[in-house]
């Protein structure tokens, strides 16, 4: 076959990006899993959390997260009757191992669990250079390690500090929502082993999931609203001074 | 290595995404675009006494931008990869359009307009050189060695085209360069419609500055006299430019103070405590009050030669360092509260690593060096030009 020099510079480019969809390679299979069937979220009743930090230890462990970084950690608050606005707040090691003893000098101490959540209007998967980080056809942010550049942009953009450069790879991580668990019927790591049940998976498109029941019952709170991200982590029993 | 915390910080937030190279990344582009906007002056606007600084203006340009993409590199996670940002840029991102704009303000704007001024030159000397220097200017003559009347009259055309794309370009440029920071919302220290505004002038300030001090100082070297009908408007364009900036960034810092939103306590302590000796010492005071002042000085009494230049050295000197800061107070400065506001960091640089001091000070330098071997091959000065010219033209 005689190819011109024209046609050759014409084919290139397209070549080049065919290149990328092939090592690219394919997902993982999971057998009877429709992406489209689900929408995770989470449901969080901090009215039960007890700060024992089972959640951040089984995260670590079946996500191998890095010793000082968490895609989940547990926060503790103390909010004085009088300041509202300025509670005193702290999180050793991420809540891994529990808390020291709370304050005992009036007001009220609560825990409270974050991780990542997944935000249909994600502002980290808006600013990704490449698109390394998106929004699952079943609702949740992931991040292609094999992709990303490592720019960090994406952990700036974050209003909730759930991300960060994990050092064994240089590129961004967070919680995945155990994606590699939901995806095979399982709950995730978090909730598994939460000993209150504050931590509830939720599928949002599975009219059978007892997050319907709850939610038309029950007043729950997103964090940080004012961003308007759209997270689907829903927090029942918030105090208004949680950032 | 333990890292300082104040306060609450989420746990993710202790350590610092952005170093010390992402404060040079908006530096070294602002030198870029504002040594353009310069040269633009000229070419564009007719402001002739500006004209000795043209060509060095272009090649100061090229110099930083050459080197502007290297902190950038140096600070990824995986460098290898990005080349990604050309064959798959993801439309919602700023970052995404830097390799695009920078491509362009590289190749269609900066190399070709220094290439069509200096094209002419690079002909007559690539007849009157020998050895590797007639083979590099050979080669820079892309094979065209047609110096005629009207293809150079074709030249000058293109030239001023180019430089009219290159205005809004160098816009583009530092003005994208201040949304990859204001348009980041979960951060109130940097969320700012205004930002691109700030860094646009802000580049244009310490654009001006570093051409008024690189003029200076190589007709020092080379023992000619200094211009001064040049570098007085030189000095009176950096102290409105300068007057802008400050006004621009003046009105932030009113508005964040009246409006005092959730995040403003959280900021105002770490402007008082922080980031008090870089914003409010070396940015405002030491860095824009007194060049403004100095500047301003210039305008209305009447000083000496001697005493102008003195002047003008010091303010220039200034207001690079007060530029800086301002980057560094912007991206560093973003990045030591904690986005629940209830808590600080603090940013711990090396200096023998990727992103440590030592490698900031070598690409700080690195320019330089670039213009130096530029204005060796491209001498920018009109009197070797006409040397040179008649040197090829007399058969020497």
């Amino acid at each position: 076959m005689n190819i011109t020099r024209r046609q050759l510079l014409i084919l290139l480019p397209a070549a080049a990006v065919a290149w990328e969809s092939i090592i690219a390679g394919t997902p993982e299979a999971s057998p009877n899993y429709n992406m489209t069937d689900h929408w995770w979220g989470m449901l969080m009743d901090v009215t039960k959390c007890i700060g024992c930090g089972s959640c951040v230890r089984a995260c670590q462990l079946e996500n191998q997260v890095p010793d000082g970084y968490f895609r989940t950690w547990i926060e503790r608050y103390h909010v004085s009757d009088w300041e509202m606005e300025y509670p005193k707040v702290d999180s050793p090691d991420g809540g891994k191992t529990g808390f020291p003893p709370a304050r005992e000098d009036g007001g009220k101490n609560f825990f409270v669990p974050k991780l990542c959540n997944h935000c249909v209007e994600s502002p980290c998967t808006q600013v990704c250079p490449v698109g390394a980080t998106f929004v699952s056809p079943d609702g949740v942010v992931l991040v292609d390690q094999k992709y990303c550049l490592g720019c960090r942009y994406c952990v700036q953009a974050c209003p909730y500090g759930c991300r960060f450069i994990n050092p064994a790879t240089n590129t961004a991580n967070k919680c995945t929502l155990c994606y590699h668990r939901i995806t095979k019927g399982l709950t995730t790591a978090c909730c598994e082993v939460c000993p209150t049940g504050t931590r509830q998976l939720a599928d949002l498109k599975n009219p059978n999931d007892p997050i319907h029941a709850f939610l038309k019952t029950h007043s729950v709170q997103v964090l940080k609203p004012q961003m308007a991200t759209r997270s689907k982590c829903f927090y029942y029993g918030l105090d208004g001074s949680v950032r | 290595m333990q890292i300082p915390v104040e306060g609450f910080m989420y746990p993710n937030e202790v350590e610092l995404q952005w170093s010390v190279l992402i404060v040079l990344y908006p530096f070294l582009t602002g030198l870029v675009a504002g040594a353009f906007i310069l040269a633009s002056l000229e070419r564009v606007f007719q402001v002739e006494a500006v004209k000795p600084t043209y060509r060095l203006a272009l090649l100061t340009a090229l110099a930083f931008l050459i080197v502007a993409p290297l902190p950038l590199q140096l600070h990824l996670g995986h460098p290898e990869r990005s080349y990604e940002m050309y064959l798959t840029p993801h439309g919602s991102s700023a970052m995404a359009m830097f390799g695009f704009v920078y491509l362009w303000y590289l190749l269609a704007v900066l190399v070709l307009e220094i290439w069509l001024d200096y094209r002419h030159d690079i002909v007559v000397m690539s007849q009157s050189t020998t050895g590797w220097r007639q083979l590099v200017y050979r080669a820079l003559t892309l094979g065209s060695s047609n110096i005629s009347e009207r293809s150079l009259h074709i030249d000058e055309r293109a030239g001023w085209l180019i430089t009219v794309i290159g205005i809004p370009s160098a816009f583009l440029l530092h003005g994208y360069v201040g949304f990859i920071f204001g348009s980041v919302k979960a951060n109130p220290w940097w969320s700012s419609p205004l930002m691109p505004v700030v860094f646009l002038f802000s580049a244009m300030v310490s654009g001006i500055a570093v051409v008024m001090l690189l003029y200076m100082l190589m007709c020092r070297l080379r023992g000619e006299t200094i211009d001064m009908r040049c570098v007085d408007t030189i000095a009176k364009y950096l102290f409105y430019t300068f007057i802008i900036d400050f006004s621009l960034e003046m009105l932030d810092l009113v508005h964040r103070i009246y409006e005092a939103d959730e995040s403003f306590r959280s900021l105002d302590f770490m402007v008082h405590s922080r980031l008090y000796f870089s914003h409010i010492v070396v940015q405002i005071l030491m860095g824009t009050v007194v060049p403004i002042g100095l500047l301003a000085l210039t305008q209305v009494v009447k000083l000496t030669e001697v005493q102008r230049k003195r002047t003008y050295v010091v303010a220039g000197c200034l207001t690079m360092i007060g530029i800086f800061a301002m980057r560094w107070n912007v991206v560093i400065g973003g990045q030591l509260f904690s986005k629940s506001f209830l808590g600080y960091t603090t940013y711990k640089m090396g200096f023998v690593a990727r992103e440590g001091l030592l490698t900031a000070i070598i690409l700080t330098i690195l320019p330089f060096f670039i213009l130096w071997a530029l204005v060796k091959l491209l001498p920018p000065w009109p009197e070797r030009h006409s040397v040179a010219i008649s040197a090829a033209a007399s058969g020497d």
